[in-house]
């Protein structure tokens, strides 16, 4: 008995739908950006003074 | 595919933080370090009121400078504290403290840019390899380091600068119109790319970054201008290395997967 040759080869099985990546796109995009305003942009003061030196030296505008 | 994305964005931003934060350790902190030396010996003269002045025209006029704003007269400069906003917040203290507190933010700012250039290389469709991932970091640093800079030079503490929220504003708008002129440019296939994307990058200059009325800084210029090279070339290793190491963290998931 021979086994039925399956059109869809495992690599494709494995790769993720399309909106699977449009999920992970959109959630990684939020959370990146918004980890990147509060060390580079955000005007509380605890913040702005923590990242003071790393706003220099990526040279977000600061104070 | 999500705790893939995080798991990457993670191990690669730990990466490049703690990287580039040893960098500025002994690159750009001693420089900032220096800088503030002169800005805290300053004494609150007329040369004080005049940076104030300055500013503030360019800001609100110096009657109406709101107290608490970013550069506001006789504020910032004159303090002992140098920069800070508000003397009362937290603040690192100087040595060990300070030295955490940088590197815990470049840390998380690594993490940040990690998890965004994944999010764009995904979107492209892109196999995420450390070379590709590379070469879209370099187009990060031309968005974030160069483009941005043009308009706004890396700047040390104690230079004269246009109000904060604008420029912060411009920053933004400058990355962001740059990264994606950037893509149509070098990877959109139709014809009106190239014509749209070249519009893009060229947009942000044309309509100029905020700038106060006058040039000045209470720094030597010879200390300002070896801090804007040296924090673009920071710049570029930060990004050098994110685009790096989300390659090759996002592949070692891959050899996982296969086998």
């Amino acid at each position: 008995m021979v086994k039925a040759f399956s059109p869809v080869s495992p690599a494709a099985t494995l790769a993720p739908a399309r909106a699977d990546v449009l999920k992970a796109v959109a959630v990684a995009f939020s959370v990146g950006a918004a980890l990147v305003f509060f060390t580079g942009f955000a005007g509380a003061d605890v913040l702005h003074n923590a990242a003071h030196d790393w706003r220099h030296a990526m040279s977000f505008p600061c104070h | 595919m999500l705790k893939r994305v995080f798991t990457v964005g993670l191990l690669a931003g730990l990466t490049a933080g703690l990287a580039t934060a040893a960098l500025q350790h002994v690159t750009t902190v001693p420089l900032i370090l220096e800088a503030e030396r002169y800005e805290a010996s300053l004494p609150a003269g007329p040369a004080l009121a005049d940076a104030g002045i300055l500013t503030a025209v360019a800001t609100h006029g110096p009657e109406t400078a709101a107290p608490g704003h970013t550069h506001a007269a006789g504020e910032g400069h004159a303090a002992g504290e140098g920069h800070s906003h508000d003397a009362a917040a937290w603040s690192p203290a100087d040595g060990l403290e300070r030295t955490l507190s940088t590197s815990v933010a470049t840390v998380v700012s690594g993490i940040g840019f990690s998890l965004l250039l994944l999010a764009v290389l995904l979107l492209a469709g892109e196999r995420v390899t450390p070379r590709i991932a590379l070469a879209y970091a370099v187009g990060g640093f031309a968005a974030t380091g160069l483009a941005t800079g043009l308009g706004l030079a890396p700047e040390l503490p104690g230079s004269f600068a246009a109000p904060l929220q604008d420029r912060q504003l411009w920053w933004i708008g400058t990355a962001v119109a740059t990264a994606a002129g950037l893509y149509l440019v070098v990877k959109a296939p139709h014809r009106l790319a190239l014509p749209a994307g070249v519009v893009l990058l060229a947009l942000p200059h044309l309509i100029g970054a905020p700038h106060p009325d006058g040039y000045g800084s209470t720094v030597p210029a010879e200390i300002a201008a070896h801090f804007a090279a040296t924090s673009l070339v920071v710049h570029g290793v930060f990004w050098a290395i994110v685009g790096l190491a989300v390659g090759a963290f996002w592949q070692r998931g891959e050899s996982r997967a296969a086998g």
